[in-house]
């Protein structure tokens, strides 16, 4: 860390705070080489490069690494070093017995096959036995047994760096690798360190005052209150730490009850209902056409079953302003069919939940009212970075006698300032349920663009009538919620939405406003 | 949604440069400018406004915008000549009885304006015809025709004749197996047992809709001066806006209008262009916009969008189809004042925020897990079977699949169970660090006992892997019931996977969360196909019925997750779960 150099360290403050593993290890930095600290301070490996990255970072040392070859033992090789090679097993059942015969001595010997086979290949090779009538006799003396051979000697020095093995130590690698998993060779990384000048001047420091310092406060300490007078370890507080995360509300959630706030700051009740809907609330009771694109299974959801139809009269009413139309409207003129507006679908839209609730403040005369929705919709759809089958909506409502078109202007500016977005444009659209309909544009600061929000207007009489018996203007607003979700998230993909990667739920920064 | 496309240097000529401005106010228009390029512009259509998918009808609605038309304009239309007439024949009645007929003649036709005519064909039929199933267009060359026109029906194998771009003559039925359009559209004459045809004096048939024109009758081109044009379909009112829409556009090319007479069981004659009447009240256009504009002012605006207005009455011209009531007249006013130039206003009106109470629950719960250091995931509504039940080892699971129509994903049914949805997650991210402690609030789906209505509980839930409990509590919805027999139900899932992690671990979570919200439960032993035997209970509270009778209630499950579950889902670790019903939390 060049600025750490910057800085002249203070040495005292620098002895002050390593750690009682550092320490261990300072006085015998100059020995240069890994295994020899490892032996030297008596740490074990993980502990010494733990202590050795937190030198470096003090700027005592510098840490280099390279890949190197490095013969360790497999998995064979690992019982044979404790149980020692099959040669050196079935040898010894030999010079005990002499001579006996192959199936006795494979089975005191304890060994399979494939070792069996090799062992006693191994044996002939050396001269050490012969095979007579399918007996083993032993031919050589038996304090040749007794030493270890070139092969047992290299299996116990492993693991070794490829490069320094000695002549007749590669003629055991040789010659053991072409046996079944006793050696092999691994790409290790291996750790090698250069002291600094700062490192150089540090080791000839004298550490053993350093004995008294505190390491960690612990409840003995502070009631025997032998702490007076001694200094405590100093910590590097700029060090890195591991990661830790916790439970948190996922971050779509997080974003909805952010403008479920919006919309109980602006006084809107909260509407909620069901997923399911019939094609009565969901299109009929919007004066959405039967015939029109929307109500086919290529655009929605539908289930198969039978809905229940509203009484008191409403049914009709919807019916009489789609085929004929009502107060001086010319409706759809074409016949209008109860089987299509009993089909039971998921909600393509909270609008659903809007004009059910003017149904329902109807009874009561609750108004002027101002209610809000805010829930998941589905269209049926492919997925992709920018499609799927299920959206969050959100969308308000304003009923009241005087509301006029001003007024929606009023509240949509209002709204999306909250949700972040200081200029809006809105432009002349088209909804089957709303007159005047406009789209909403918000304008994206960084792309410096126009971005499509949504829709929004006032309730055409053919949809308030039915529900109050006469016109009462209603403002209705219904923004997609889900880009700007996107939006502030940076979520780019609106399948990761709905992943359920945790890494990246755990790492997600939190809704800030 | 329709996007039209124009060529540039054709719509410039007639409305001057497209720069910045310009295309801004296109949009204002309420046609947004979706893409332009040097040689092009597309902008997009509402399917409100048929009538400006044509060259022509865009360039007179936008001229007029802009202020450069002359309010309602009145088309020129000629009275019929000799043998101008079409009879519609007593055999088509059954199939298709309407049509709605005139000539245009004196057109000159070059290649984009033959390109125009087609184009405005096949969006009117795409839009507005719903596909041709509403109505179907067609248009032939006079010079190939002997008038007057026919129209009737008769049995598809009689009916034979060269359909356009087909290189020989076939039958009804035939044309609608061999031929492209009658395999596409085929459909709309499904069941029919005579099929409809236009038919000259010759007894030359000139088409068979909605399918498909006649190769030698029905083939306009260059040479092509007068046109015969017909829409046939269902609602005599669409098919006469229809046949305005086109006649209108062919007049601005610079075509001349002919009425023809309609021998029908009454005679008539089409077309009629004459502008439709309807009472606008000022009152009721300033109350709703929250302007004061005079009569004067409000003639101008109308004017703009090429709509006439005088005595407290608008003239609405014969190519409109989309003002059904006078709040579509005030919306052609408030286009025409410009939107940018409204000024917002916030009203001082006085209403009270209220949270839906479900909705703070589930906040709540979801505040007490995340503090236990859960983290919240968030899963579809729509899943599979091999998801929800086959993953999860349920056997017999067909009378509880809730399957959606269609569905353009595998995604094919609704979910009835979170705690299915929890395993697929733990086995998506068998890579992120462990453990791994999730929870969902949600709904889940379920079949009402006995059809549609209501309450669902009964005894048998004991036995049931996720219980059912009734929808009501306390008259708070905390589940939605009924619509086509489908309840809602808002659920938690708990899942927790890593070494080390069992029935005890999440025990403390549930009674931790259990005591928090003041709620008393009990555990009680039960087996369940997805989890150990042994190591499983059922949630079980005791709701204070309306006499203050304690009355035993299971509300969740919760248990070790079995074996068999964690592999097929592929998860390494040992995971326990529980799902339990929001409605035990309910007062």
């Amino acid at each position: 860390m060049p600025e750490k150099q910057k800085d002249k360290p203070d040495m005292q403050k620098l002895v002050e705070s390593l750690s009682p593993n550092e320490r261990r290890i300072v006085g015998f930095l100059e020995v240069g080489d890994l295994d020899k600290l490892r032996d030297e301070s008596g740490l074990d490996k993980t502990s010494l490069l733990r202590a050795l990255e937190f030198l470096s970072n003090k700027g005592i040392l510098t840490l280099r690494s390279k890949e190197e070859k490095v013969v360790v033992l497999s998995i064979n090789g690992l019982n044979y070093k404790r149980d020692g090679l099959p040669e050196r097993r079935l040898g010894g059942v030999v010079v005990e017995k002499n001579s006996l015969s192959l199936m006795d001595a494979k089975k005191e010997s304890g060994l399979s096959d494939n070792e069996f086979k090799v062992a006693l290949g191994a044996l002939k090779k050396r001269a050490l036995i012969n095979i007579v009538n399918g007996n083993i006799v032993l031919v050589g003396g038996k304090d040749v047994f007794v030493e270890k051979t070139l092969d047992e000697k290299f299996l116990e020095l492993l693991p070794k760096k490829f490069s320094e093995l000695e002549p007749e130590e590669k003629f055991s690698f040789d010659n053991l690798k072409s046996r079944k998993n006793i050696v092999e060779i691994e790409n290790k990384k291996i750790v090698e360190f250069d002291l600094t000048d700062l490192g150089k001047e540090l080791v000839k420091v004298d550490l053993t005052s350093l004995k008294n310092m505190i390491e960690s406060v612990t409840p003995g300490l502070i009631k025997s209150g032998s702490w007076k007078g001694k200094k405590f370890r100093r910590y590097d507080i700029t060090s890195d730490v591991p990661k830790i995360s916790g439970g948190k509300r996922h971050f779509v959630n997080q974003a909805t009850d952010y403008a479920k706030r919006v919309w109980l700051d602006m006084g809107f009740k909260e509407m909620s209902g069901s997923l399911i809907q019939s094609g009565f609330w969901n299109f009929d009771a919007l004066f959405t056409a039967q015939d029109h694109p929307v109500r086919e299974m290529q655009d929605t959801f539908f289930i198969n079953g039978e809905a229940e139809l509203p009484a008191s009269g409403v049914v009709e009413k919807v019916k009489k302003a789609h085929e004929g139309g009502i107060d001086g409207s010319k409706g759809w003129q074409s016949s209008w069919s109860e089987d299509d507006a009993k089909k039971v679908l998921l909600r393509t839209h909270t609008t659903c939940l809007s004009v059910q609730t003017l149904k329902k403040i109807a009874e009561k005369k609750e108004f002027p009212a101002k209610y809000f929705a805010l829930g998941k919709c589905f269209r049926n759809e492919t997925v992709d970075w920018s499609h799927g089958f299920e959206f969050n909506q959100t969308e308000g409502i304003v009923v009241d006698e005087n509301a006029n078109f001003r007024q929606l202007l009023g509240y949509l500016k209002e709204f999306f300032k909250k949700m972040g977005y200081e200029e809006i444009r809105i432009r002349p659209a088209y909804f089957p349920y709303t007159e005047p309909s406009l789209e909403i544009d918000v304008f994206h600061p960084v792309r410096k663009e126009w971005v499509e929000l949504g829709g929004a207007g006032m309730f055409r009489p053919e949809v308030t009538i039915p529900m109050f018996g006469r016109h009462i203007p209603v403002l209705a607003w219904g923004p997609g919620f889900d880009r700007i979700i996107m939006e502030f998230f940076k979520v780019e993909d609106l399948r990761d939405m709905y992943k359920n990667d945790l890494n990246a739920l755990r790492e997600k920064k939190v809704w800030r406003k | 949604m329709t996007i039209i496309t124009f060529d540039r240097k054709e719509l410039e000529k007639k409305i001057g440069k497209i720069d910045e401005k310009m295309e801004e106010r296109i949009s204002m228009f309420g046609t947004v400018v979706e893409d332009l390029t040097e040689d092009e512009v597309s902008v997009e259509v509402f399917p409100n406004r048929p009538d400006l998918l044509s060259f022509g009808g865009f360039v007179r609605g936008l001229l007029g915008f802009f202020g450069k038309g002359k309010g309602l304009k009145n088309y020129n239309v000629n009275k019929p000549l000799e043998n101008y007439n079409v009879v519609i024949d007593k055999s088509v009645k059954s199939v298709r009885p309407f049509t709605a007929c005139a000539i245009v003649k004196n057109l000159k036709l070059d290649d984009a304006r033959i390109k125009e005519m087609i184009d405005i064909q096949e969006k009117l039929h795409g839009s507005y015809g719903r596909n041709r199933k509403k109505l179907a267009i067609g248009i032939y060359p006079l010079e190939e025709i002997k008038l007057p026109i026919k129209f009737l029906a008769r049995k598809p194998e009689e009916i034979k004749f060269q359909p356009l771009e087909f290189p020989r003559a076939i039958n009804g039925r035939q044309i609608l197996s061999q031929h492209p359009a009658g395999r596409e559209y085929g459909d709309l004459l499904k069941g029919a047992e005579v099929f409809p045809i236009f038919e000259d004096a010759n007894g030359e048939i000139l088409s068979m809709p909605p399918i498909i024109n006649s190769e030698k009758t029905g083939k306009v081109g260059f040479e092509t001066k007068d046109v015969f044009i017909e829409c046939s379909g269902f609602n005599l009112d669409y098919l006469k806006k229809t046949l305005n829409m086109i006649v209108c556009a062919l007049a601005d090319m610079g075509g001349e209008i002919y009425e023809m007479e309609i021998v029908d069981k009454r005679k008539w004659v089409s077309p009629d262009l004459s502008s439709d009447k309807m009472e606008f009240s000022l009152d009721d256009l300033n109350k709703t916009l929250g302007l004061e504009l005079s009569v004067k002012e409000v003639k101008g605006y109308l004017g703009k969008m090429g709509i006439g207005y005088g005595e407290g009455v608008a003239l609405v011209p014969c190519y409109r189809t989309d003002i059904l009531h006078e709040i579509d007249l005030s919306e052609e006013v408030a286009i025409a004042y410009g939107y940018e130039n409204f000024e917002a206003e916030i009203p001082e009106i006085s209403t009270i925020g209220c949270e839906d109470k479900v909705a703070v629950l589930k906040r709540r719960v979801d505040e007490i897990l995340a503090g236990l250091g859960l983290l919240e995931v968030s899963s579809y509504h729509l899943s599979t079977k091999d998801v929800q039940f086959k993953k999860i080892c349920k056997k017999g699971f067909l009378d509880e699949v809730i399957e959606v129509l269609d569905s353009k994903t595998e995604n094919n049914i609704l979910r009835t169970s979170l705690f299915a949805n929890s395993m697929k997650i733990l086995s998506e991210n068998s890579d992120a660090s462990y453990p791994q402690k999730i929870f969902e609030l949600g709904k889940v789906f379920g079949k009402c006992e006995g059809g549609s209505g209501g309450e669902s509980g009964d005894g048998s839930q004991l036995q049931r892997p996720i219980p059912h409990p009734p929808t009501r509590i306390g008259g708070v919805e905390i589940a939605t019931s009924g619509v086509g027999g489908i309840v809602e139900k808002e659920r938690l899932c708990i899942s927790l996977c890593g070494e080390g992690m069992n029935f005890t671990e999440l025990k403390q979570g549930l009674d931790y969360l259990m005591r928090m919200l003041g709620v008393e439960y009990s555990l009680e032993e039960v087996e369940n196909e997805s989890f150990i035997v042994g190591r499983c209970g059922s949630v079980v509270v005791g709701s204070k019925g309306e006499e203050g009778v304690g009355e035993k209630r299971v509300v969740g499950v919760m248990g070790e997750v079995g074996l068999s579950v964690l592999k097929n889902n592929k998860i390494k670790m040992p995971v326990v779960s529980l799902e339990l019903d929001l409605s035990c939390f309910v007062e």
